[in-house]
């Protein structure tokens, strides 16, 4: 009982101090960027400004995953298709920016559209002149995919492998969809030589920072919202329908909204992660869209432990940073290494990272209170006989088989 | 037969697996306020009722009401236990990963829908409601346990608890004493004697011993249909039910 809910005020506390970080990190790596001296030992360069900050977005990507697949088993194989879908939502933005400093000086049209022969601006293109109407479109273009996506799935009852099936055809169905040059969506190059976003040069050093920063509170604000999320009645709802979903049926719940729910949060989360991710990388292609993206970023929250909210983004930063490591030492080792460290992970530490954490503490708590017990002279924490299972109990309310005591029923 | 005053009204139901008639034309009648005890061997049909009633199977034909009017095969699984069926499963079923509480929490009466759920707070009439239902079940010094940790008769009584806070009309309680003591299966027939004071149940059970115990009506199943009904010296007088019980 008392282990129990210290945990849970251990939890809560490690939520506290992701946010804490994430809030100081927002403020002092552009402070060290932009304040700092390119001579002194704290400076830190530009490069792993953007190369950080585009790190916290695919931690969000990973966040959002693991709201469906770690706290409701749904594991989407498609989460990559909102995060792009996001992407070019800010992306449409940033080439409307561009005016008519294109290669073709074409004021309304992009240079892509010029190149093809675009009379004109397609409907769809429009309103994304405005900051407003893209971040809107970020929110609410991953958001409808998926809940219609969802309510189809979910309301047929597609479960398990089938599910991930689907999602993965999703991701490639949009794949092969974005690479069409008549989609008017820059086919296979994409939507990039971005200039400005609300005003700003994108490749200043200060604009770098502040992108960096907006995705290290956007991420915070995700890790406060997946808490509350997770932590309310709703949230209790999710993991009893990832554990047993005919009981939540039969106790009158309908196990399909709650699902879809989560559902178009998390892609709307994953769109936000998109957002973030274009300005800082300066380019959006159909890549992005390749179900082995979708893929990697299971591999993340697997990594970093699944069902946690702590574990997505430190299997998300870690995975990343050691892929850019590795793709600079043993660039055709990469796919090898991620497969194997795949493997690994399953096989060795089911629950990931902080899964492996989270049972050493609680290991090492519970040899430290036996010893404290002992030198106190008084027995271990655990009655033995409280192992076995119907011993004759005698303390009122235990389940009891040598004395039934009758207790009012109502 | 007149539907009027019953709970429960199954005529002439049947429905097949891949051809294969699990459940031949029954007919059953529960009346209001009433316990049945359903008893029959292994793959009698018993459980494969129970999906009928609460909207997992639909039924090839026949009708199956509740409460008299409501037509239970045209809703779902959810629809039905909003009206008032609860269900207890063969396997015991609780949400292993939550704490004893937190499962009569999900199971309580209330809304059910999401954003009521997402902005839920505990209020002091529902923590009450817990409080005497964990007293009920004789689980409230396990109360912040996971339901994992439970033993197997612990997660059969925090079903019936979760039945409980459910508060239906209708229990179907399935197999609830397997694999309990015998001073357990005693407690369990009381408490369901208890609770059938103010609702209508089905039990299905083996124990013979429980059954007798119950002290009420038997409805023996076999081959998807009712071999035979009556108080249990009837029913196991019965040379068909000797019959099937005792070997083919
Ligand atoms: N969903 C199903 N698909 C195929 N066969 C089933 C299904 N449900 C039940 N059955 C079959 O129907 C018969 C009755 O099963 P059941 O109702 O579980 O029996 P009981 O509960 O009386 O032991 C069994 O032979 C079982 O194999
Ligand atoms: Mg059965």
């Amino acid at each position: 009982m008392i282990t129990g809910r210290f945990f849970a005020a251990g939890a809560d506390r490690r939520i506290a101090i992701t946010i804490l970080i994430l809030l100081a990190v927002a403020i002092i790596v552009p402070l060290l960027n932009l304040a700092v001296s390119p001579t002194s030992a704290f400076y830190v360069p530009s490069y792993i400004v953007a190369l950080t900050g585009k790190y916290l977005c695919y931690a969000l990507l990973a966040l959002a995953l693991d709201l469906v697949w770690g706290y409701c088993g749904i594991l989407s194989l498609g989460h990559g298709a909102f995060f792009a879908l996001g992407g070019y939502a800010m992306g449409m933005y940033l080439m409307r920016q561009i005016g008519a400093r294109g290669v073709y000086g074409n004021p309304i049209l992009p240079d892509f559209m010029v190149f093809l022969n675009y009379k004109e601006l397609p409907w769809f293109w429009t309103g994304f002149d405005h900051f407003w109407f893209a971040a809107i479109m970020v929110l609410a273009v991953p958001g409808l995919l998926a809940f219609v996506f969802g309510w189809f799935a979910f309301r047929s009852r597609v479960t398990g492998v089938y599910l991930s099936i689907i999602t993965q055809a999703m991701t490639y169905a949009l794949l092969l969809a974005f690479f069409r040059n008549d989609m008017g969506f820059g086919g296979n190059n994409g939507l990039t030589d971005f200039k400005d976003i609300l005003g700003f040069n994108v490749q200043a050093d200060a604009t770098r920072s502040a992108l960096f920063a907006a995705s290290a509170l956007m991420l915070a604000l995700a890790v406060f919202v997946t808490w509350a999320i997770v932590g309310s009645k709703y949230g209790k709802l999710l993991m009893a329908v990832r554990d047993a979903e005919s009981r939540t049926r039969f106790l009158g719940w309908r196990a399909e909204n709650v699902k879809l729910f989560a559902f178009t949060v998390s892609a709307v989360m994953a769109g936000i992660a998109g957002a973030l991710y274009v300005p800082q990388v300066g380019i959006i292609n159909p890549g992005e869209f390749e179900p082995s993206n979708s893929i990697e970023v299971v591999i993340w929250a697997a990594v970093g432990g699944r069902g946690t909210i702590v574990g997505p983004i430190i299997g998300a930063l870690l995975v990343n940073a050691g892929k850019s490591w590795f793709t600079g030492v043993l660039p055709e080792f990469w796919l090898f290494a991620l497969g194997g460290l795949f493997v690994a992970v399953t096989l060795l530490l089911p629950k990931g990272i902080v899964g492996m954490w989270d049972s050493w503490r609680g290991n090492a708590k519970a040899l430290r209170a036996a010893s404290l017990a002992e030198e106190a002279g008084t027995d271990p924490v655990v009655p033995p006989q409280q192992k076995i299972v119907r011993s004759a109990a005698t303390k009122p309310g235990d389940w009891s088989s040598s004395s039934p005591e009758p207790q009012p029923a109502e | 037969m007149s539907k009027s005053n019953t709970i429960l009204y199954l005529d002439g139901v049947s429905v097949s697996f891949d051809g294969f008639r699990a459940i031949n034309n029954l007919s059953l009648v529960l009346d209001k306020g009433e316990m049945r005890a359903i008893i029959g061997p292994n793959g009698a049909g018993k459980t494969t009722m129970m999906d009928i009633v609460t909207g997992k199977t639909r039924p090839d034909e026949g009708e199956v009401f509740f409460d008299g009017q409501v037509d239970l095969t045209k809703h779902d699984e959810a629809e039905i236990a909003m009206m008032g069926i609860g269900r207890k499963f063969q396997k015991p079923t609780v949400f292993e990963s939550h704490t004893i509480e937190e499962n009569l929490m999900l199971a309580l009466k209330g809304p059910r829908s999401i954003f009521p759920a997402l902005f839920h707070r505990r209020s002091a009439a529902e923590a009450r409601q817990i409080d005497d239902i964990l007293g009920i079940i004789r689980l409230g010094d396990k109360r912040d346990q996971l339901a994992a940790n439970l033993s197997h008769g612990q997660k059969q009584w925090l079903e019936i608890g979760m039945l409980l806070a459910q508060d239906p009309k209708l229990l179907l309680v399935d197999e609830p004493v397997a694999g309990m003591t015998d001073a357990e299966t005693e407690e369990t027939a009381r408490l369901l004697k208890e609770i059938a004071r103010d609702h209508s149940v089905i039990v299905v059970e083996h124990d013979m011993h429980f059954v007798r115990e119950l002290g009420v009506k038997v409805t023996c199943l076999h081959e998807g249909s009712v071999l035979s009904e009556g108080t249990l010296d009837f029913v196991s007088a019965d040379e068909r039910v000797v019959e099937v019980y005792l070997g083919r």
